[in-house]
């Protein structure tokens, strides 16, 4: 009986299953891989060393990157915000419009963005070349865990770090706001600040530390993991970068819609 | 003692190990030939718990080391010391950081004398005041010297080395091998070499094992494996087109 019909009937079927099987796959060790790392995070002794230096490169090196687009940020909604609102004749709502825009949404979802583009590209590329190089290898044959001894540092300064810097893109745009608002278009300086204290809650506030602390997980999270298992050669990390930029950056926005809707 | 026995390994269809089998006796130097590509780093890789095989077992003094792992495969890392092929030095330090990694990381001495055993390493492999400089800024061959003693710094009883002369001129390569079994002569550990540098590692090797297609098949004393009546290891020895190994 001829079989060849049925082989290539058969195909589509059995690659579709190949992917499948490979998707599942990586999803359970990118599963796996944060839940080792939430796990070694609290066993002692803890790396107090290599996590300060990671806030360090994390936090401390994207400073300037958050201050310069927090800054411009809350420019920019200051004057699009007062023109619109200057139609309906509400510009005294200008102050709690930067706000409400800045702690719920934009400073959490673009800082996120931002340090990403700054430092998890760069952690992405650090590791994939620890991987290549064989010093990944070097850390696991001298018995020292490289996921408590690389990955773990990296994660927890995620989550302490992101939500610092998002208060401070936060405080920067507010005045970037204010500069524009009150500096440039004249409204007064009472309204601006005074409104905002009436409209901006805990509530708020505590959404976006939420969603910056969950980016900070996520980002840490895809960069690291990409970097440690990065492909072969100057290739394979340069992908793995790319890749890590992007899955973090989706994620960042589609948890971002997530957090919206289940928070207050 | 170390025992391979029938290792097997395959990636996709791709046979690497097709039974392995292989004695490395205490406080020999056994060193494993084979062409490039031809499977033995991913050997190597076995013997150190960084790849699981598909059918077989690794004997360390007794205990199956493919059925360990986590902090039971750790005891055994910890009486290893590991020469990786590029060095694998961590970048981020400089080489003394390197070298007093794992006595920082792995025991409980003073800094006093982690700084006086890694400053003793240092100046066994020939780079004594050199600590303060960083991997970036040393030489192929200064990189090699700096992993040997980063190997050795914790005194292991095995000690593996991945192509340890891999990309040195000829008189680095023979000031890496004297090194290597000066180093030997002084601490007696077990050592096992994966190398292709024909003929220098006849003159340090206690015995060597010819890897081909996925098995060893030569094992004896160096003069015996220059004499052997194998085509393979007679063609691979002397470097011939000609012969039982296809030059692709």
């Amino acid at each position: 009986m001829n079989r060849e019909p049925v082989e290539t009937l058969l195909r589509p079927v059995e690659s579709l299953g190949r992917v499948s099987l490979d998707t599942l796959g990586s999803l359970g060790r990118f599963g796996r891989f944060l839940g080792e790392a939430v796990g070694w995070a609290f066993v002692p002794p803890f790396k107090v060393g290599n996590f300060l230096e990671r806030v360090h490169f994390i936090g401390f090196r994207s400073l300037s990157v958050i201050i310069l687009t927090g800054a411009f940020t809350g420019m920019v909604l200051g004057l699009q915000v007062f023109l619109t609102l200057s139609r309906f004749g509400s510009e005294a709502f200008l102050g709690p419009a930067v706000a409400l825009s800045l702690i719920r949404e934009l400073g959490p979802v673009l800082s996120a963005l931002m340090v990403t583009g700054r430092a998890g590209s760069a952690l992405t590329a650090e590791i994939g070349i620890m991987r290549i190089t064989e010093q990944i290898d070097a850390l696991t044959v001298m018995a020292l865990n490289p996921m408590r001894y690389l990955i773990v540092p990296v994660i927890v300064a995620g989550v302490i770090t992101f939500p610092l810097m998002t208060a401070l893109f936060d405080v920067v745009g507010i005045f970037g706001g204010y500069l524009v608002g009150v500096r440039l278009l004249g409204l007064s300086e009472g309204t601006y600040f005074g409104e905002m204290q009436t409209f901006v809650d805990m509530a708020d506030i505590w959404t976006g530390f939420w969603k910056s602390l969950s980016f900070g997980v996520i980002v840490t999270w895809v960069c690291a993991y990409k970097g440690y298992y990065s492909g072969h050669g100057a290739e394979g990390v340069s992908r793995a970068t790319t890749h890590a930029v992007v899955l973090s950056s989706v994620l960042i926005l589609v948890w971002d819609y997530f957090l919206g809707s289940v928070l207050p | 003692m170390i025992r391979i026995e029938n290792l097997h390994k395959a990636f996709g269809a791709q046979r690497v190990l097709q039974g392995v089998t292989l004695e490395v006796l205490s406080g020999e130097i056994m060193i494993v030939i084979g062409r490039s590509g031809g499977g033995k780093s991913v050997f190597l890789k076995h013997l150190l718990g960084l790849l699981q095989p598909d059918a077989g077992g690794i004997w360390v003094d007794g205990v199956d080391i493919t059925s360990l792992r986590g902090r039971a495969m750790d005891r055994v890392r910890e009486r290893y010391g590991v020469v990786f092929q590029g060095g694998a030095l961590f970048d981020s330090m400089s080489v003394f950081d390197n070298v007093a990694f794992p006595l920082r990381e792995k025991t409980d001495l003073s800094a006093e004398e982690i700084a006086a055993r890694a400053e003793e390493k240092l100046t066994q492999v020939g780079l004594g005041g050199m600590g303060h400089k960083n991997p970036a800024e040393i030489s192929g061959g200064m990189r090699k010297r700096v992993a040997i003693a980063r190997a050795l710094v914790t005194e292991p009883e095995i000690v593996f080395f991945d192509e340890p002369t891999t990309g040195l001129d000829p008189v680095l390569v023979n000031a890496i091998h004297h090194l290597i079994l000066d180093l030997h002569r002084k601490f007696r550990f077990t050592a096992i070499m994966v190398s292709h540098e024909i003929p220098e590692i006849f003159g340090i090797a206690h015995r060597v094992a010819m890897l081909h297609e996925g098995v060893i098949v030569e094992t004896g004393e160096p003069q015996a494996i220059q004499r052997s009546a194998n085509p393979v290891v007679q063609q691979f020895i002397r470097g011939e087109i000609e012969g039982p190994i296809h030059a692709t």
